[in-house]
Parts: structure tokens; sequence; C-alpha cells
């Protein structure tokens, strides 16, 4: 009957509904789309998640605080590092640690050299969801190098399991403050070869701006947090707010745009990583001494009650809640993930725009599925 | 008149953006050394990972076929999704006594995560990283592996 009415029917006002995934390069993973089109613009998208669900925050309740941290890992791959210093700052803040200065200022720059690679593989992507390989190629290129540094240092090169409640699992590399110079002096260099293929171009100009557009209200209201709620004006930088690790002894500012569209977020993100590299800059010449871990229970308890931590991810604020009956699981875990708002905006921002448009705009929202399914 | 003028600026505009791209690709045709990573298959000779990479668990023995593991568990214990399955043994020592001692220590490769507890929490550091990365193979079964060697014992003064 329906399919039928289909066919049949010459209506402008016919809706057509096409699935955009859940294998479909420019979703980054196992997102569904279901997109209703009137012509080439878009109606409305509903966004069909789960295909990746992983009972991360169930497993959570059954197996201790130390093993949590490989989990968090598997969040949101692409800054693991910072995934697991959410729950080392968290359990540590339970059980009132104090934490030497080495381990924040290791911690801080291991969080930053995270975010910039993180952003470098966000512009490769980006690049080339708007049709520009070479941004794909230069981008790996550049984020090799990071995560060369991340394997010397830590043996892994995106899943880290670098910290530990009350640490780091081992000490850093020899190498790593030659490395990680070598590495800055290199991307100072490089970064405006960036700007020069990409921001600069004209086709990239005609179709990123004034496309998805998202106002500072809206960007509130829909909890929008990281560089896409920045590029709208709401200034929601945990690390400004509410400084963790060694972020209150740098200078960096917020970067902050009033555009809210396509261009103003891939503007944004491009600055944080300038940003990033200053903040990277200060800390690397003077890592105090010290330990690199405090010695911990072998089995550690968190006190009854309930903790929250939030951290700045390269995607937003991400919120770790855990509830503790005092034993050595705790009772409740759940994880306020940045991309699962953020992905909550995309029918308001994309409706009215063309197709294409919506690849653009779910590109520039830097989506990580595993993190929303969780 | 004007709108014209705001035409063809247009125009130039976009074009002498696009040479602006194009340069920076053209400039890699001259330097393409600055543009490779690494011709991984071709390179496998001489290919050499840094050394707290983790490629795979393994427990080092030495030229005696002795090992350090005294099969205490703890391993078993911190790992957070049974990869590691310790069978023990007792064995009945020189003067006598009676003691606990491994006898097969299963590491299942498929389903290690690389966290790396057993390998911190090991109290007598008998656990280490290997290199190795290229795991692949055809049957399933190939990946559930014996670490302690046939015949190996416990190293001399190990507890």
């Amino acid at each position: 009957m329906q399919e039928k009415e289909i066919i049949t029917s010459t209506d402008e006002q016919q809706e057509y509904v096409i699935n955009m995934g859940p294998q479909h390069p420019s979703t980054h993973g196992v997102l569904r789309l279901l997109v209703s089109l009137k012509g080439e613009k878009v109606k409305s998208v509903q966004p069909h998640i789960g295909y990746i669900h992983s009972g991360i925050e169930k497993m959570c309740e059954s197996i201790t605080y130390p093993q949590i941290i490989h989990l968090t890992d598997r969040m949101d791959y692409i800054s693991a590092h910072i995934n697991n210093e959410a729950v080392c700052l968290n359990v540590e803040k339970a059980l009132e640690v104090d934490i030497p200065d080495r381990i924040k200022v290791i911690r801080t720059i291991m969080s930053e050299l995270t975010r910039l690679q993180s952003h470098q593989l966000w512009w490769a992507c980006f690049g080339m969801d708007l049709g520009g390989l070479t941004c794909f190629f230069y981008g790996l290129r550049d984020r090799e190098k990071i995560l060369d540094i991340f394997e010397e240092t830590c043996g892994g090169r995106m899943i880290l399991s670098y910290n530990c409640p009350g640490g780091l699992m081992y000490d850093i590399h020899p190498n790593f403050q030659k490395r990680v110079k070598e590495f800055i002096k290199y991307f100072r260099k490089i970064l405006p070869e960036y700007d020069q293929l990409l921001t600069g171009n004209v086709i990239f100009h005609e179709r990123s701006k004034g496309i998805g557009k998202l106002t500072k209200e809206d960007a509130i209201s829909f909890g929008v947090t990281g560089p896409t709620g920045r590029a709208s004006g709401f200034s929601c930088d945990v690390r400004k707010h509410e400084p963790y690790s060694a972020y209150d002894r740098v200078q960096f500012k917020e970067i902050l745009h009033t555009e809210g569209d396509t261009f103003a977020r891939y503007v944004a993100r491009i600055d944080e990583m300038w940003e990033s590299m200053n903040i990277i800059e200060q800390l690397i010449d003077n890592i105090p001494e010290g330990p690199f871990a405090v010695k911990m229970k072998p089995i550690i308890k968190l006190p009854e009650g309930e903790y929250y931590q939030r951290v700045e991810t390269a995607r937003g604020e991400l919120g770790v809640y855990i509830i503790s009956d005092g034993n050595k699981n705790p009772y409740r875990v759940k994880f306020r993930s940045p991309n699962f708002s953020n992905l909550s905006v995309l029918n308001h921002i994309a409706s009215g725009f063309k197709i294409a448009d919506l690849v653009a705009i779910g590109g520039s929202l830097d989506l990580i599925i595993p993190d929303i399914d969780r | 008149m004007r709108s014209i003028i705001n035409y063809l600026k247009e125009i130039i505009f976009g074009v002498w953006s696009l040479l602006k791209g194009m340069k920076v690709t053209g400039s890699y045709f001259f330097r393409p050394g600055t543009i490779i990573t690494q011709k991984y298959p071709s390179n496998r000779k001489d290919l050499v990972m840094f050394e707290r990479f983790k490629g795979e668990v393994v427990m080092p023995h030495n030229e005696k076929n002795e090992h350090k593991c005294t099969g205490c568990g703890i391993c078993e214990l911190n790992c957070p999704n049974g990869t590691i399955e310790i069978i023990s043994k007792t064995i009945v020592t020189e003067d006598g006594k009676k003691k606990r001692a491994i006898d097969k220590h299963i590491y299942r490769l498929s389903m290690c995560t690389f966290c790396a507890l057993c390998v911190k929490t090991c109290p007598s550091n008998a656990l280490a990283f290997s290199q190795k990365f290229e795991h692949a193979v055809f049957n399933r079964a190939l990946l559930i592996k014996q670490l302690n060697k046939p015949g190996s014992q416990l190293m001399k003064g190990v507890e």
C-alpha cells in the first residue's frame, strides 16, 4: 500500500527517507542516520545509535578500579589518555591522595599531545569528507609522529592505558622530552601548511561558511561542549573553569568564536592546536623531579559515597560519576560522554540544509561512535 | 559594473586559493622523503619496535630453561577479561616440603586488551611484553598459548 503511494505520488510534499549508515564512510563508525529528504533538502535527521554498544558502564560494576581504566580507552579511542585521566582523578579525589607535581605535569603534557593528535586526525578526516583526500595523508603523517612518542613511553599507540590510580604505569622514556620538543618545532612549521591547503580553499569556504548554524542558546540547552560549543560562543572549557592536573599553572586562552557554523568549528579546532602546542612548550622544559606513582593499596576500595570528576577531552566535557558502596567494585559508574550530547544537536542544525551539507556538519561535530554508545 | 568586478574578484581569489594549496602539494614532489612515514612490508627485516611496545605477554626463560613464575595467581586475579588462566600443581621440594608450583600458564592472546596490569603487578617480574606484533593466524586455537615452556622449572632463589 505504502509502496504504491511512493511510486505514484508526484506531490511536491513527498518525503523520501534514506538510511545513511550504519556502514558509511562519513559517519566515522557504525552510526545510522535516518534522513528524511524533500528533494535534496534534509527535513529531519534521526540518529539510531547502539550498533557498537559494548556495555562498558555495566562491565565497570563487576571489575576493580584499576581495571576500569583500560575500558575507558575503548570509549573515545582517539583521546584515550584523557579518559584514563578522568577515572584516575576521580578515584584519587575520593581517596584524597596527594598527587606529586611530576605526575600532574606529565599527565597534562600527555593530554595535550592526545588533543593534538585527535585534532590532526579530525582535520584529516574532515578534509576527506569534503573531498580533499590530500588532507587525509598529511594529517595522518603528522599524527604518526605523536603516536611514536606515545609508543616509546606508554607502549601503545592509541590504546595507551598509561594512567593508573595514584599516578602513571611507568616513568617517561628518557627520549620523551627531546622527541616532544622536536615534534613541536616540526609541527609549528607544518600547521600553516594545513591553512594553505584547506582553510583558505575557496571550495571549502563555499561548503562550510554559514552551514549548520548553532546559536549559543541552543548550544547550552543541548549541552554541546568542546570546540563545537566554543565555536558558538559557549564558554565551556573545563581546563579553564575547573582546572585539574597542571592546567592552573599554564597560560593559555580559551578559543571562542561566535559564528557557530561549520567553518567556525573548523577554525576553533585549528586554533586549539596552536594553544595545545603553547601549553606543551610551557611545561616540557620543567618537569619536576619526583616519583611517577604514589604507592597505593593493592586492593583499592573507595569510601561510601558519590564522586564526580569532569575533564576536557578533545571533543568536549567528559564526566565520570562513581557511586561506591565501600567495596572494591563500584556500585554504579556513569560516563557523561561529550559525543552523545553533541550528536543530539545534529537534527537541529542539519535540517533545512542539503544532504551533502549533512556530511560536512557531521564531520565538524567530530563524532566518535563508541563514545556515544559506550 | 560593480557586480562584474566583484564576480571577477571572486574568480581570481578562488583560483589563487587553489593555487596556494597546489603549491603545498606540488612542493612535496621535490622532497618526497618528508611525506613517507615508513614502507612497512618491505622494511620488515630491519624493523625495530620500541622496547616498551606491548606486543604480547611472554614469560622470559633463561638458558637453563628456568622461569620466575611461582604460580601465585596474582596476574590471573588482576586480568580484567580472563585472558590468563593458571593451572598449578603441588611439588615436593628437595628438603621434603610440599609446595605450590606452576603447571601451565595459559594466555589467550585473542582476549588480551594489553592493559599491562599482569606485567605490572607480578611480584616476581616473571612476565614481560615482547615486541612481536604480527599476530594473524588461520586457526583461532593457535592464539591460546602456554607461556611456560615444557619441562621448565622455577629459577633458584625466587620465592
